[in-house]
């Protein structure tokens, strides 16, 4: 049981807060580096960062966090991996798909650094979780997909005094920046209010560049580990807004403002509320805000084709999408329908579809207010035809 | 004064698809009512009901949020650069 001389005791060192012999080669190009070296490595072991959402921004995120060495990461998320997750969710590969993302993305960790501790919440964060879960840990980075979850997270962040990394997309955009910082300002201070659910763009304007989120969750890892080993200048009081088009990155000041409800002098929130409420939703995949829709269901809408019906397909989709798949139809997108109504015989029979239902469930009461009488809506929109009555039909 | 307007991505299917905007205007107030007289499915996304701008919408000149300037009234210079930030929220799933 001798011990040889000069070796390190790795036992007993990793108890007293040093790296075993593994973790110095492991790490070896962070501890050659002075600006990290022994004392920020030794940081990052020490750290505790919960990410919330292993998607699009989490997994290069957590990935970073993990290769670096941060010595215990919390993963909040609900989901199960599906196909469509993998063209930007790289923490994901094609066998995972059903697993939960989850159990997923923590074996996917754990490969990529068994040194580290993994925790793992398979749960919404809400109202009631998430002073609990967030309580741990010195840093909360985002990267949700919703305006809810997004106040939640601040203003949890705000009530315990932890930075929030924040980072979000669209399209092939994004916007990071790093709220509750001590002394800086926090994400009510930029936006006090979200949008209401009507004005924020519908799917069909949504998706995303796969590398975009790649880019955004990069920069939440680099803003993490800074604010971890204390080096640099952290992103604080400065929107960095990024153009992947363009490629360009532009910079905009932040303030915290004097007024902010949630971290100003004469705060007004001092607990954590309703979000699904303030934000004007309940629950991010409500089929429709649109109700007293008459509605087709696609098996009734196949057995009246075959009858021979003259029946009118209304598709309001994007053009785009119609080159995805479509049923035949006339294609007038929802955006267009005010000023191309005169397309439409409102003496014939008229059924409208979209992707999922919703969009042309607006497009029925729009037509219906319009003086259209005999239009119904396609139940559950393309995706549902392709369940229900022709499988060849790709989903999206 | 000609001034550029960035258009965010979000908004530009209601700008012509364009990326930036180039109007004359003396002041943030009236670069925007010249940027809605040319594109008009922008206002309900820039105003609410009662003309006033929405909270989720931020406008910038230069690199600095005219809510700590002088708000819409703030002045313009020549080759000024407006940007319109919206809240965004996408990442994970959707």
């Amino acid at each position: 049981m001798a011990t040889k001389i000069g070796a390190p005791m790795t036992p007993a060192q990793d108890k007293s807060g040093g790296l075993s012999k593994e973790e110095v080669l492991r790490y070896s190009r962070h501890l050659i580096m002075p600006e990290v070296g022994m004392e920020g490595q030794l940081k990052l072991k020490k750290a505790k960062v919960l990410c919330i959402g292993t998607g699009g921004l989490g997994a290069p995120l957590g990935l970073y966090l993990a290769a670096a060495g941060v010595g215990r990461i919390g993963l909040v998320d609900f989901d199960v991996v599906d196909f469509t997750n993998l063209q930007r969710q790289v923490l994901f590969g094609t066998s995972d798909v059903g697993r939960p993302k989850i159990t997923a993305a923590a074996d996917r960790l754990r490969n990529l650094n068994p040194e580290i501790q993994i925790d793992t919440f398979e749960t919404h964060l809400s109202s009631e979780n998430a002073l609990d879960i967030l309580k741990d840990y010195d840093i909360v980075v985002d990267g949700t997909d919703n305006f809810p979850t997004r106040y939640l997270v601040n203003d949890a962040c705000v009530l315990l005094g932890k930075p929030n990394v924040y980072g979000s997309i669209f399209r092939f955009e994004g916007q990071i920046t790093v709220f509750g910082y001590p002394g800086g300002p926090c994400y009510r201070c930029l936006y006090p209010e979200p949008p209401p659910p009507g004005l924020v763009p519908s799917c069909a304007e949504g998706g995303v560049l796969g590398v975009l989120p790649g880019i955004v969750g990069t920069i939440q890892a680099a803003e993490t580990l800074k604010l971890i080993i204390g080096k640099g200048e952290p992103l604080v009081g400065r929107l960095l807004l990024f153009d992947a088009l363009g490629m360009k990155f532009r910079e905009l000041k932040l303030r915290k403002n004097p007024d902010c409800p949630v971290c100003g002098e004469h705060r007004i929130l001092t607990k954590l509320i309703d979000y699904a409420e303030f934000c004007g939703v309940r629950g991010e995949e409500a089929p429709t805000t649109v109700t007293n829709i008459p509605e087709i269901t696609p098996r009734e809408l196949k057995s009246r084709l075959d009858r021979g019906d003259d029946l009118f397909i209304l598709d309001v989709r994007e053009p785009h999408e119609y080159q995805i798949c479509n049923l035949q139809g006339h294609l007038i997108p929802l955006g267009e329908l005010s000023r191309r109504v005169h397309e439409l015989d409102s003496s014939r029979e008229i059924v409208a579809h979209c992707r999922s239902g919703k969009r042309s469930a607006e497009a029925v009461q729009f037509l219906r207010n319009a003086g259209f009488k005999k239009i119904w809506n396609l139940k559950g929109g393309i995706l549902a035809w392709s369940d229900e009555v022709d499988s060849s039909v790709p989903k999206y | 004064m000609a001034v550029k307007v960035i258009i965010p991505t979000p908004l530009r299917a209601y700008a012509g698809k364009q990326e930036s905007v180039e109007v004359q205007a003396g002041t943030v107030a009236e670069a925007l009512t010249a940027l809605t007289g040319k594109f008009g499915d922008l206002k309900k996304h820039l105003f609410s009901d009662d003309g006033r701008l929405r909270s989720f919408v931020n406008v910038y000149v230069n690199d600095e949020d005219i809510r700590y300037l002088q708000k819409d009234q703030t002045k313009l210079r020549e080759g000024d650069t407006i940007s319109i930030v919206p809240s965004i929220a996408g990442g994970a799933t959707n």
